[in-house]
């Protein structure tokens, strides 16, 4: 898997003007990497949400067969300003998550989360020893923590988010050591704006969920959740007209000094052995790039995204001879989060957090329609 | 048997109980059976019945007041007695009273280990076992008095006659006892399977369960033990879980072993034909998935959302005690008797293979039902779409189980599911029309009416085009499946006529004229991709009788379903069918013209005896339609005048001219019952009956006379069809020998 893995990257020069192209002396060519990298792609999902959705695939339908918005809103402002305390979600950066989407949740109730973490500690328990009837509340060595997480939604009509903890007991005998965290996941939902429309009372809309562990974890924690409150888990792909829609909304965000170059990485389809290339671009020359695109006022539009994609195809392209458009965009890396077609995200920026779940949320919610 | 089974699979408990059988009656049974046999039986057959019944009441009563510590070998009444209660009960079971006085023999400690090992042994009812003896037993059993041998033969007997016993309330309230028979390690099997008979809700208690548990670590994993505790479990999930090894099959030793012939035995002689009634749904459950990728339909197993409930804040209506758990739910009646305390599985999409809860969830009204269903598949159906998704091509096996088990669904709720609508309209533009074939068509079949615009393109556009470009059989199938659905709408429009109640996310659009344009929408379709298909298929005969079935359903939609609604076929499929080769086709199209007609007059009768204008009625164009069709077929069959007369401008009219540059003799007469491709076989056939010694066939002989007996010779071959269209629309006058035809509808001026 190349989750978690950032391939090597070559010095990223300022190359990129924004406003005209010239010609650059080759030594200061954008930085590019052809690594012969082997990138398992086969994940058991649509190769792209678009293929089985109507009309525009992508965004949000209203409506059965309703017209999804060509445009997306600009990114909020960054929260910093907002009374949300960023430590709380601190936790949260630097992982990667991976993504699945859940239908709603049936019978949930913020009330009972202690009593939910009783009862999935012991399944997990009876889980990993098949066969043995585990009692429930008793401690074990898995303790599982449920929690509510109320800062991280987006409007009032969001349910708070949910975060799922396994933590290893330490041994009795070094009581002073904490607890060890072996696994995290979260549900929520950010700007689900009502959906499903007149969804009733019984049901909890926590579409996105995103996991950091163990596999054999998640699968266990997911099959509890699925048992009990009748919901459906399934990895949640990004498709390369997302990564595209992510690398121009995240060039735009006003990064300060901080910001590190911006990665794009194109895997080249139907050759005998994994090829990749990788395409870094300095933020301030991507931002200059976006800014001459970017025109519509208080929204981005699919047209802005092609335009700024294929600036920077043509800008390839004359370089190297090679269209990317030809090839399949895998990864995004910013200095806001770094997504991977395959369904995982790292979040790097407290601040730009939220912005980046309703995005997600958008996506999973897309695909439970 | 019914035992061994049900102890095998702890998830379905109840099958030992409700696989008990009406005992009652079949005592009655018995009692008249064993007199009609004691007087069908030769007589020395009846003195020895009688013979051995009464050395069998003497044993029973030397038992009750046999001494103490008698020994066998020397004791020959206590031989003789043993004998004759072995003889009876190997043979034809023991009657009830016989088991109180062994029982307490047996147990007491009386005889030596031997002697009460043999009459436990022997312990086969004939009828029922009572309950009082089995307590007062498990009394004796309590003070210890007979070895433990004996103990562990008498557990085992219980097992194996619990579905014998008369009734088993005072056996619950020993639950305690039994339990406490657990800490002997090796009863503590049996005990445990006695126990998962006898459990009920309210035996489930955190101490036993703690006790349980610490059996377990001291044991460690015993499947007699997992399957009381998977039991508790399932009662109460909030106090115990356990997951289940995949493998075991069989959870408790056999205890049957001692009695398994002589139970037979009885068995059939008092039940001849005995036949387990078993109607459980067990399916094989397969091997190991990925854990989201669940096509496997998940297991019925109950709901947890009682969980909260237990914590005792507040009292709750619905008592948990109150309610049946899923897995239990086995039978038809049982359904019937707990339906005012059932609850639905914890995962709604395990109804789909369980046609007791189908049963009980069309009966209740409550949306949360079909939304969790909703999402379940529409996320399963698009997970494991073997065109949709990449790399998907070895589940296609089983993706079609699954396209089966819910068309299934759908014709058991006569219902269509929106979540597989859903899925039919974003995948049937990716579809190759191969994969998955017949269940895709099937699936079709159940698409609910909307009459919302993207029907055109969401189904009709990806349909035609799979549907010209593939194989005559597909076609077929296309046609078959859109005459289920044309029937489903009409179905569903006569049975639910105002869908208020259905409040379902997305409401249809139920005003008639809604309707009327959804079905006409759809007969449209089907006459236009059919005359392009006979064009494709050069007029298969085949096909033809698919897409005239199709118009079977039509042509009766006024009268059959009450709707304003009369579509006639287009010249592009009429004409082919009326000049086809096959006398099938034109028999069929002979049909359809018949019931047109009757549906026609009887709207014409309904309009005019209504003076005020209705707000739909059938156009004066179809009348015309049909009238010019009618010219047509009465000029192609019976007045032989089809190219004079056929006014239709895509009909057979031709200019006299033009005939006789053909140089067809009797061009004029071609087209007639006796004339016509299709028929003429039949009036081969005719002559050939009628003038046996003609060497020549002369046709023109059919004619006058014989013109009548030739229909009542067609009529007899089974041309039913012919003779209804013929009887309803040829005017014959009697004294004309041909009969003359009308055009009989004066309605095209209207």
């Amino acid at each position: 898997m190349a989750a978690g893995v950032t391939p090597p990257r070559r010095a990223a020069p300022r190359w990129l003007t924004g406003r005209q192209f010239k010609r650059r002396p080759a030594g200061a060519a954008p930085g590019l990497s052809l690594a012969m990298e082997s990138v398992d792609v086969a994940v058991r999902t649509l190769p792209s949400i678009g293929r089985l959705s109507r009309g525009p695939p992508f965004g949000r339908a209203h409506g059965r067969f309703g017209f999804s918005p060509s445009g997306r809103p600009l990114p909020p402002a960054p929260r910093s300003e907002e009374n949300v305390d960023l430590q709380s979600t601190a936790f949260l950066l630097h992982k990667r998550w991976t993504l699945y989407s859940v239908t709603p949740l049936y019978k949930f109730s913020d009330a009972h989360l202690r009593n939910y973490a009783r009862l999935l500690s012991a399944f997990i328990a009876a889980e990993k020893q098949k066969g043995l009837a585990v009692e429930i509340g008793i401690e074990l060595d898995i303790k599982v923590a449920v929690s509510s997480l109320p800062d991280l939604k987006g409007s009032d009509q969001d349910h708070a988010a949910i975060l799922v903890q396994l933590l290893s007991r330490s041994p009795a005998s070094s009581k002073s050591s904490e607890d060890k965290l072996i696994w995290s996941g979260w549900f929520c939902c950010v700007s689900g704006d009502g959906f499903p429309e007149n969804l009733p009372e019984d049901f909890t809309c926590l579409p996105l969920f995103l996991a950091n562990g163990a596999e054999s974890y998640t699968s266990i924690v997911g099959s509890w959740f699925q048992k009990t409150f009748d919901c459906y888990f399934r990895r949640l792909a990004i498709s390369p007209l997302s990564l595209s829609w992510m690398a121009a909304m995240w060039t735009g965000c006003k990064m300060g000094k901080t910001a590190s170059a911006i990665e794009l990485i194109f895997s080249v389809p139907s050759l005998p052995q994994p090829l990749d290339i990788s395409y870094a671009i300095h933020p301030e020359d991507a931002k200059a790039l976006w800014d001459t695109v970017q025109k519509t006022p208080g929204e981005i539009t699919q047209e802005e995204v092609d335009i700024f994609m294929d600036c920077l195809y043509s800008h390839f392209h004359r370089h190297f001879k090679i269209h990317l458009s030809a090839t399949k965009l895998v990864k995004v890396s910013t200095s806001i989060a770094s997504a991977h077609c395959e369904g995982t995200i790292k979040f790097l920026q407290s601040q730009y957090l939220t912005g980046v779940l309703m995005l997600l949320t958008e996506l999973a919610i897309s695909q439970i329609q | 048997m019914q035992q061994e089974r049900s102890s095998q699979t702890p998830k379905q408990p109840l099958q030992v109980r409700k696989s008990q059988t009406d005992l009652s009656a079949w005592r009655k049974g018995r009692t008249t059976n064993g007199e009609k046999s004691v007087q069908n039986h030769q007589s020395p057959d009846g003195q020895k019945n009688d013979s051995e019944q009464g050395s069998f009441e003497q044993a029973l009563s030397y038992f009750k007041k046999v001494p103490d510590r008698v020994s066998l070998r020397k004791n020959t009444a206590l031989q003789k007695s043993l004998a004759a209660v072995e003889t009876i009960a190997l043979q034809r079971g023991l009657p009830p009273e016989g088991f109180h006085v062994l029982l307490k023999v047996a147990l007491s400690g009386k005889l030596a280990d031997a002697v009460n090992a043999r009459l436990l042994k022997c312990l086969v009812p004939a009828s029922v076992v009572p309950e009082g003896a089995v307590v007062s037993a498990v009394s004796l059993l309590c003070v210890s008095k007979c070895s433990s041998n004996v103990q562990l033969l008498f557990i085992r007997w219980l097992i194996t006659m619990f579905d014998y016993i008369d009734s088993k309330e005072q056996l619950h309230a020993l639950y305690a006892v039994f339990f406490h028979l657990l800490q002997d390690e090796k009863m503590c099997p049996y005990v445990c399977h006695l126990l998962y008979l006898l459990t009920r809700k309210e035996n489930v208690k955190p101490f036993r369960v703690r006790r349980l548990l610490e059996l377990q670590a001291k044991m460690g994993m015993q499947c007699h033990l997992q399957a009381l505790l998977s039991l508790y479990k399932l009662f109460c999930p909030e106090l115990v879980t356990i997951t289940l090894p995949g493998k075991t099959k069989n959870f408790f030793k056999n205890s049957e072993g001692p009695w398994k012939a002589a139970m037979n035995t009885v068995r059939q002689r008092n039940f001849p034909v005995h036949q387990p009634l078993l109607l459980g749904t067990a399916q094989p459950q397969s091997r190991k998935r990925k854990w989201n990728a669940q096509l496997i339909v998940p297991a019925s197993s109950t709901s947890r959302n009682n969980l909260e409930e237990n914590r005792g804040s507040h009292v709750d209506l619905y008592s948990t005690s109150q309610s049946f758990p899923v897995e239990q739910l086995q039978t038809f009646p049982q359904l019937l008797h707990n339906i005012h305390r059932l609850e639905f599985p914890s995962q709604m999409a395990s109804v789909l293979t369980n046609p007791l809860l189908l049963h009980y969830m069309n009966c209740v009204k409550d949306e949360s039902v079909y939304l969790r269903l909703h999402f379940w598949m529409s996320q399963a159906l698009q997970e494991e779409c073997t065109w949709c998704v990449a790399d998907n091509h070895q589940n296609e096996e089983e993706f079609k189980i699954f396209l089966e088990t819910i068309y299934k669904t759908e014709c058991f709720l006569q219902e269509g599911f929106s979540s597989c609508e859903e899925f039919l309209y974003k995948s049937l533009p990716l579809w190759d029309g191969v994969c998955c074939q017949s269940q895709v068509l099937k699936l079709v079949s159940w698409i609910p009416l909307r009459s919302f615009s993207g029907m055109k393109s969401q189904l009709y556009d990806p349909l035609a085009q799979l549907f010209f470009t593939s194989s005559l059989y597909f076609k077929c199938g296309v046609l078959e499946s859109l005459t289920e659905l044309l029937q489903n709408w009409l179905n569903c429009h006569m049975f639910c006529p105002d869908s208020e109640s259905e409040s379902q996310v997305h409401s249809l659009d139920t005003t008639l004229s809604g309707l009327l344009n959804a079905l006409a929408e759809l007969i449209n379709f089907v006459g236009r991709i059919s005359t392009a298909a006979l064009r494709l298929e050069r007029k298969s005969s085949f096909l033809l009788h698919f897409i005239l079935s199709f118009y079977e359903t039509v042509c009766d939609i006024y009268l059959r379903y009450n709707l304003p609604l009369l579509i006639l076929p287009p010249a592009g499929i009429f004409y082919p069918a009326l000049l086809s080769m096959s006398p099938v086709i034109l028999n069929q199209l002979c049909y359809l013209m018949y019931r047109y007609r009757t549906n026609l007059v009887a709207a014409k009768k309904n309009e005019l005896s209504k003076k005020k204008s209705l707000q739909f009625k059938i156009s004066s164009q179809t009348y015309r339609e049909y009238n010019q069709y009618v010219i047509a077929m009465v000029g192609c069959l019976w007045t032989s005048n089809v190219f004079q007369k056929d006014t239709h401008p895509q009909g057979l009219r031709m200019d006299e001219e033009l005939l006789k540059a053909t140089a067809v003799q009797d061009y004029k007469t071609s087209f007639n019952i006796v004339y016509h491709p299709a028929m003429i076989g039949y009036a081969v056939q005719f002559l050939q009956q009628a003038f046996p010694d003609e060497a020549t066939l002369n046709f023109s002989l059919i004619k006058g006379k014989r013109w009548n007996w030739y229909l009542e010779f067609l009529y007899a071959q089974g041309l039913e069809g012919l003779k209804a269209f013929i009887e309803s629309s040829i005017n014959r006058v009697s004294r004309a020998p041909h009969g003359k035809a009308e055009d009989h509808e004066s309605e095209d001026r209207v």
